[in-house]
């Protein structure tokens, strides 16, 4: 016999009223058979259902299916599956009954609650984000399925409780399915008062088990479907060259060559670029490639380079009239750094990196007199609705919306702007016809929109006994959300989550703190990429730490242990850093092998890793293990957790050693995988994971160690040689240059 | 560049393509013959993720010119098994071993490659096999082990 979750009983008539944002009344409805779950995958609620109605979260059907609506871009991560888990498990549903619908764009009803209810998946705030909500949520749907049995029973509410897929009467035995309840529930208007048990004394049934995703299996036999692959009746293909410089515009444009290729049915001219329609792909691309264009000089990345920025950056961050935007602020900076017995200062760097996401932009759209239906992978669809609505000035009710699964993701497919949807909105109204328009690998970098230019200076204040007593972050960089979302942006004050996340530091005990940003518009293009401006803060914050624990002569782990707060979240850091030493053997010496630490609260998720590296003649550091732990509280799906752990630490290996974009005269040098090297598989070391979980409110796991990787390996680099790299990525002409310049040789 | 007629096997179904010379394999198969499980990622040979079996050889479909391909036979993910039974596809699923997954069909068709000559690789000569083949959200630690688990080493956990 199944056991009963008496722990819910227990819950269900106490309570205060909380409610699903933008859900009025009852938020779940009941249908008539399976067959009309078809109509649900396609979006359209009212003809799953006929006449009953519903529905935003939970359709139960009465054959005993649960449709549970998810709202998240599938790119990999895994939420499309964790965030019905998280319902499922709260309204007691068989998992083997329930199926995952997308649901369509409406910020209100889907909205993420961390993006101030913007459909949106992005920072790893997903299951975060949302997990309150939908708990609430599946409870609210268990109450009601349970009340109607009480009320057909006869028997009070609080001695039914439930099963998986069924309500239960243990008194007397009897029982009903959530499908036979289904026949007969009335549903009331008003959502009912349910409490869930706090997270910490909460009992999962479905939450911290590892359930398949749902998406996993069309992903080993080719049927999975990403928008490349959408083939549409009296679909064309499109092309676009466009500007090399963000802001410039075609001023001369000749096509001869590229309309005498076979199959050319098209050339658009637009206000960034040119566009080729042509029967074909493979026509498209040689048109494309064909075309020649003289662009205008008005923008303002014309002229600029890494070295340029590198300059203007630094200048700035040195400057002591300069004044920033705070990020945080805490106590009194000025104050503190007078009084402090010493002061130390270091300035680290990062050069632009782009996503290689492994599906290069694309998306199909059809126009027609009536409106737009538009096929895209995008990290927000209603973003992509809004964008493509305003390209054609029709009202967003008029664009059909498909999503489909994304190729990977990493901040590049969630701009406010959607270029790369609006590209086929464009290219099919020219043509009067659905055009599915794709960007070659090369086109992927040239337009790429990457991590932005870095320059960090950090100041640091120790008091005599060498506590730090004061810290300064100022942060030198392209600006990220004026560019990437100026919706956003204007709401921000001016602050730059995108560029300055990471500056802050929740865990170690810092006085007296400042953060500042000093984001430029060089015209450069930039967007959000994995672990956004952690990957280069927290670099800069713990190769710094680093930096102090050798001047002060402390073991680098215990120095950090030293700094940290006595807060319950400071003990779970503290944990995590033990653990990771542990697991590496930290005090073990290695010949001819460094040990290097790094320690992050990523949006407060403990993550602590440890990387052991050598270093080859030629300059080149080999990292032959990586350990890693992580804490992101409750681990909804643990076999995911450690998936995008590993996934993490591989992403952050290419940043740390190999990956960067070079800018010349404001354009892209890099154009494919052969200039721009991402890890392969003979690149990645051992890596170990341990998955530490807690009764904390789940915090993101989607890019939390990546910014580890290249501080532990620059701090291993350090206790290899004693020679620190301050730059990211830790190239080998960079590592034989500061060798030379500490004068120290490789063994 | 006018268009010619290739007559070639896919999947064991003999069909006829028309298209200019140069058009690359791989957008006759995700174009023409809509079998769209082989990806595009970089048009150059450097990313795997439109690898297919080309007289049985594991092969970057985006480098093979229509006109060099006529009557040659090609095997691509939707040939590999009918049913999703295919050792190495049973031990993705076993594995979870996708993310994005787009890089996925190539990953599978390389290493049917490998085992195909190489029944019962080590883990060194899967790394070395595997290397051409970029895999973004670094599936790797879990593409060898399936690929262990597949070749019957039951996926040693590392």
């Amino acid at each position: 016999m199944k056991t009963t979750k008496n722990a819910k009983a227990a819950t269900l008539n106490a309570g205060r009223r909380r409610f699903m944002t933008g859900a009025a009344g009852l938020t779940f409805g009941i249908a008539a058979g399976a067959p009309a779950l078809q109509h649900l995958v396609a979006g359209a609620a009212e003809a799953a259902t006929g006449s009953v109605r519903l529905n935003n979260w939970v359709t139960v059907f009465t054959d005993g299916t649960v449709a549970i609506m998810s709202p998240a871009a599938e790119m990999g991560q895994g939420s499309l599956t964790a965030l019905p888990v998280i319902v499922a498990d709260e309204m007691d549903a068989d998992w083997s009954r329930v199926r995952i619908v997308a649901a369509p764009p409406n910020d209100k009803l889907y909205g993420n609650p961390a993006f101030r209810f913007l459909q949106y998946t992005a920072g790893s705030a997903t299951v975060t984000g949302y997990f309150n909500n939908l708990r609430q949520f599946g409870a609210q749907v268990r109450y009601v399925l349970l009340d109607n049995a009480a009320q057909r029973w006869g028997v009070p509410l609080a001695e039914v409780v439930s099963e998986p897929g069924y309500a239960v009467h243990p008194r007397s035995g009897r029982r009903l399915s959530y499908g036979e309840i289904a026949a007969f529930a009335k549903v009331p208007a008003q959502a009912p008062e349910v409490t869930v048990e706090p997270v910490a004394k909460a009992q999962f049934r479905l939450i911290g088990k590892d359930l398949p995703r749902v998406d996993v299996a069309g992903k080993v036999n080719g049927s999975a479907q990403y928008s490349i692959d959408v083939q549409v009746p009296g679909m064309v293909y499109g092309a676009i060259l466009r500007e090399p410089v963000e802001g410039a515009a075609p001023e001369k444009i000749d096509d001869r060559e590229a309309r005498a290729i076979d199959g050319v049915l098209q050339i658009v001219p637009l206000k960034f670029g040119v566009g080729v329609i042509a029967q074909n792909p493979w026509a498209a691309f040689k048109a494309k490639k064909a075309l020649k264009v003289t662009w205008s000089r008005e923008a303002t990345g014309w002229g600029f380079s890494n070295d340029k920025g590198y300059a203007q950056f630094a200048a700035l961050a040195k400057d002591p009239n300069a004044k920033g935007v705070a990020w945080e602020t805490q106590g009194d900076i000025a104050g503190a750094m007078g009084k402090a017995a010493t002061v130390f200062e270091g300035e680290y760097r990062a050069d632009y990196a782009y996503h290689a996401q492994m599906e290069p932009l694309n998306s199909v759209a059809a126009v027609t007199a009536d409106g737009c239906e538009i096929w895209c992978g995008t990290q927000s669809q209603t973003v992509a609705v809004t964008a493509a609505a305003a390209a054609l000035g029709i009202p967003e009710a008029k664009v059909k919306f498909n999503g489909m699964l994304l190729g990977g993701g990493f901040g590049r497919r969630g701009n406010r702007d959607v270029e790369f949807i609006v590209d086929s909105v464009l290219m099919s109204k020219a043509a009067g016809k659905p055009v599915k328009v794709m960007w070659t690998r090369e086109d992927d970098l040239h337009n790429g929109r990457f991590r932005p230019l870095y320059v960090n200076r950090i100041r640091a204040g120790l008091d005599s006994q060498g506590k730090i007593v004061a810290w300064h972050h100022r942060v030198v960089s392209d600006r990220v959300l004026a560019f990437m979302d100026p919706v956003r942006y204007k709401e921000s004050k001016g602050r730059d989550n995108i560029a300055m996340r990471g500056t802050e530091l929740p865990t170690y005990d810092i006085a007296h703190r400042l953060a500042e940003g000093l984001q430029q518009d060089t015209g450069m293009r930039t967007a959000p990429l994995r672990a956004i401006g952690v990957g280069q803060n927290s670099f800069a914050n713990e190769v710094f730490i680093d930096e102090l624990a050798a001047k002060l002569g402390v073991d680098p782990v215990e120095f950090r242990i030293l700094q940290l707060a006595g807060t319950p979240r400071a003990q779970r850091a503290k944990n995590a850093i033990e653990e990771v030493a542990r697991m590496a053997d930290w005090g073990r010496k290695r010949r001819g092998r460094g040990l290097g630490v790094a320690y992050l609260d990523y949006s407060g998720t403990q993550v602590a890793g440890i990387a052991e590296v050598s270093l080859a003649r030629d300059g080149r550091i080999h990292v032959h293990d990586f350990w890693c732990v992580i804490d992101a509280g409750v681990a909804v799906q643990p076999d995911n957790i450690i998936a995008q752990t590993q996934s993490s630490i591989v992403y952050g290996l290419g940043l740390a050693l190999t990956e960067r974009i070079d800018i010349v005269d404001g354009a892209v040098k890099q154009s494919n995988f052969y200039d721009y090297h991402v890890p392969r598989m003979r690149d990645i070391p051992n890596i170990h994971i341990k998955l530490v979980q807690t009764r904390n409110h789940p915090t993101g796991a989607g890019q939390m160690a990546t910014p580890l990787v290249p501080s532990a390996i620059a701090n291993a680099l350090f206790q290899l040689t004693g020679v620190r790299l301050r730059q990211q990525p830790l190239l080998p002409e960079r590592v034989l240059h500061a060798m030379a310049e500490a004068g120290v040789s490789i063994a | 560049m006018s268009n010619i007629t290739v007559t070639l096997t896919v999947n064991g179904k003999q069909q006829s393509v028309t298209a200019a010379p140069d058009t690359p394999l791989l957008w006759v198969l995700r174009e023409q013959l809509k079998l769209t499980g082989t990806k595009f990622g970089c048009g150059v040979g450097q990313c795997g993720a439109c690898t297919v079996h080309l007289n049985g050889e594991p092969t970057q479909s985006c480098l093979h010119a229509l006109q060099d391909v006529a009557g040659k036979q090609v095997t691509t993910i939707e040939g590999l098994s009918p049913d999703t039974s295919h050792p190495l596809q049973k031990a993705w699923l076993a594995e979870q071993v996708p993310q994005c997954g787009y890089c996925q069909s190539g990953q599978i068709m390389r290493a049917a490659g490998l085992l195909k000559q190489n029944p019962r690789p080590t883990r060194e000569e899967i790394v070395d096999y595997m290397s051409p083949n970029i895999c973004r959200c670094g599936t790797y630690v879990r593409i060898a082990r399936a690929i262990e688990r597949a070749a019957g080493g039951g996926g040693v956990q590392s």
